[in-house]
């Protein structure tokens, strides 16, 4: 079914796709002229596959639960944030904080993300085929992020137990990320979520970044610094 | 929150819907900024063009002649309760005057810029300057929420500080106060308590010292704290800036004929041929810079 927003406006729309009849054989949907409209496809808990055909705004497919989406064109600031579970595949560029705070499914973006993508993330993974921005995986506490690129600086600041792999150059590594080892067990993890998501990519080529755990107790030492 | 939005344009083909195309990448960022708005437009001229603000006490014919004793030549155009004085007398000569009458502001001035700002929702305000007629080479527009100091015309962006600049900002500074008495040691003038119209200052101040507009805005990375998208303009150039943390949003579409600059993608989403054009975020502490 063809949704275009044009013709049928954005809170009628939504309110459709959150409100599916559960009887409805009707899963496809493609959404028209998103023209970076907001909050497009946020909250859908039911199985569906939609398409959008363009760019949209903020927050697109937010908190998503059950639903497919697919973006061709460019994202604006949180992306699926708040996800819960399924996929959300962007096939352009993503701006600020795609991916925030996920609890779970997959995000795919095939460009680049900008700064603090995965900000706070609890279990999603994360797939960046280009590169990510400043302070990506700021706060994160589970959850993958693979960057096929670069990071940008302070990457991993104040990092919990979420899971960096970055293939490309990591400008600076943010407060409390070191590198780790990359174990004949991290690389295997890797290569599934890879391969289940099938991209072509070599896990052995990746590097393992994540917490040192040294910010996680208070230390008497620093009592002076604040 | 506020929106910001700007236009370059690389090919004169869309020179004459120049302000059509404004018009609309405003209307979109009127949901940003509904307290007041506005816009500043670059159409070259031989003669120099002074942008003014009536303030109701004083009428254009009052103006008109007011300045025939004063100018040898100029014509007024009028729109709204703004008018442009266009002219060959020079600014030494015109500003002092400008300053002598009473009952009008200057809002901006050059041999490029006229500058349009009022309170009102933006779709008025860009409706009342009729900017859908305007044509020229690049403009740059304004949503305001406002913070920073009051809700009225001087209050409203764009700034312009020097000859033929001007500067929009979403954001917020937090060291303007102590940076505006430096400037003012230096000579600059201010017309408002507002933060931006520092940054504004600090620019035409860097300016005047022979500075370039990118060497200039990145030392503002420096002298400049706060959160900020800057757009800023010149006579033949167009940049843009955010601040290191880049918390302020900004949006880049550039295609062969025109970069185009906004807030959110939703201001673009209208202009000729976006769906190929080259979209992407300016990183933060990045100069992005056109023309010179």
């Amino acid at each position: 079914m063809n949704l275009d927003l044009t013709k049928k406006n954005l809170s009628d729309v939504n309110y459709f796709l959150q409100h599916l009849d559960k009887k409805s054989n009707e899963r496809d949907f493609v959404i028209k002229n998103p023209l970076g409209s907001h909050a497009l496809c946020a909250g859908l808990q039911d199985e569906m596959s939609v398409t959008i055909k363009g760019h949209v705004g903020y927050y697109c497919a937010g908190m998503n639960k059950n639903a497919h989406v697919t973006v061709e064109g460019n994202v604006g600031t949180g992306v699926a944030e708040n996800m819960m579970s399924s996929t959300v595949h962007v096939k352009g560029n993503a701006s600020q904080s795609a991916g925030a705070s996920g609890n779970g499914g997959t995000l795919i973006i095939d460009g680049d993300a900008s700064s603090r993508c995965g900000i706070s993330m609890k279990g999603i993974d994360i797939i960046v085929k280009g590169s990510v921005g400043h302070m990506s995986a700021f706060m994160a506490q589970s959850g993958n992020l693979v960057i096929l690129g670069d990071a940008d600086e302070y990457l991993g600041d104040s990092i919990y137990e979420a899971k960096i792999y970055c293939m490309g150059k990591v400008k600076s590594l943010g407060a409390d990320c070191v590198e780790k080892e990359m174990k004949k067990s991290d690389i295997a993890a890797l290569q599934a979520i890879l391969d289940k998501n099938k991209i072509k990519a070599d896990a052995s080529k990746f590097k393992r970044y994540g917490s040192e755990r040294k910010l996680y107790h208070f230390k008497i030492d620093n009592v002076g610094n604040y | 929150m506020c929106g910001i939005v700007g236009i370059y344009l690389k090919n004169k083909k869309y020179n004459k819907q120049l302000g059509k195309l404004l018009t609309g990448m405003m209307n979109n960022m009127a949901s940003r900024g509904p307290d007041s708005a506005g816009f500043a437009v670059y159409n070259k001229s031989n003669n120099f063009k002074y942008t003014i603000c009536l303030h109701g006490s004083l009428n254009s014919k009052d103006l008109q002649k007011n300045l025939k004793t004063k100018i040898k030549s100029f014509k007024l155009k009028t729109i709204s309760d703004h008018v442009v004085i266009i002219t060959a007398a020079k600014p030494e000569k015109v500003l002092p005057l400008l300053k002598s009458i009473a009952g009008i502001e200057l809002v901006g001035y050059g041999k490029s810029i006229e500058i349009f700002k009022q309170v009102g929702n933006p779709k008025d305000v860009v409706k009342k300057f009729a900017l859908d007629k305007f044509s020229g080479s690049h403009a740059i527009g304004h949503t305001r929420m406002a913070t920073e100091s009051a809700i009225t015309t001087n209050g409203s962006h764009p700034y312009s500080t020097g000859e033929d600049e001007c500067l929009v900002h979403n954001g917020s500074l937090s060291n303007h106060n102590n940076l505006r008495r430096t400037l003012i040691k230096n000579g600059i003038e201010f017309k408002s308590q507002n933060d931006t119209e520092v940054a504004a200052g600090y620019i035409s101040d860097s300016l005047m010292n022979k500075k370039s507009l990118k060497d200039t805005l990145t030392s503002g990375l420096k002298d400049l704290d706060g959160f900020y998208t800057f757009i800023t303009g010149t006579r033949d150039g167009f940049a843009v800036v955010r601040d290191e943390i880049a918390c302020k949003p900004a949006v880049i579409a550039e295609t062969k004929d025109y970069v185009a600059i906004a807030s959110e993608f939703q201001a673009m989403a209208h202009l000729p041929d976006v769906n190929k054009a080259n979209i992407y975020e300016p990183k933060p502490g990045v100069v992005y810079s056109w023309g010179s």
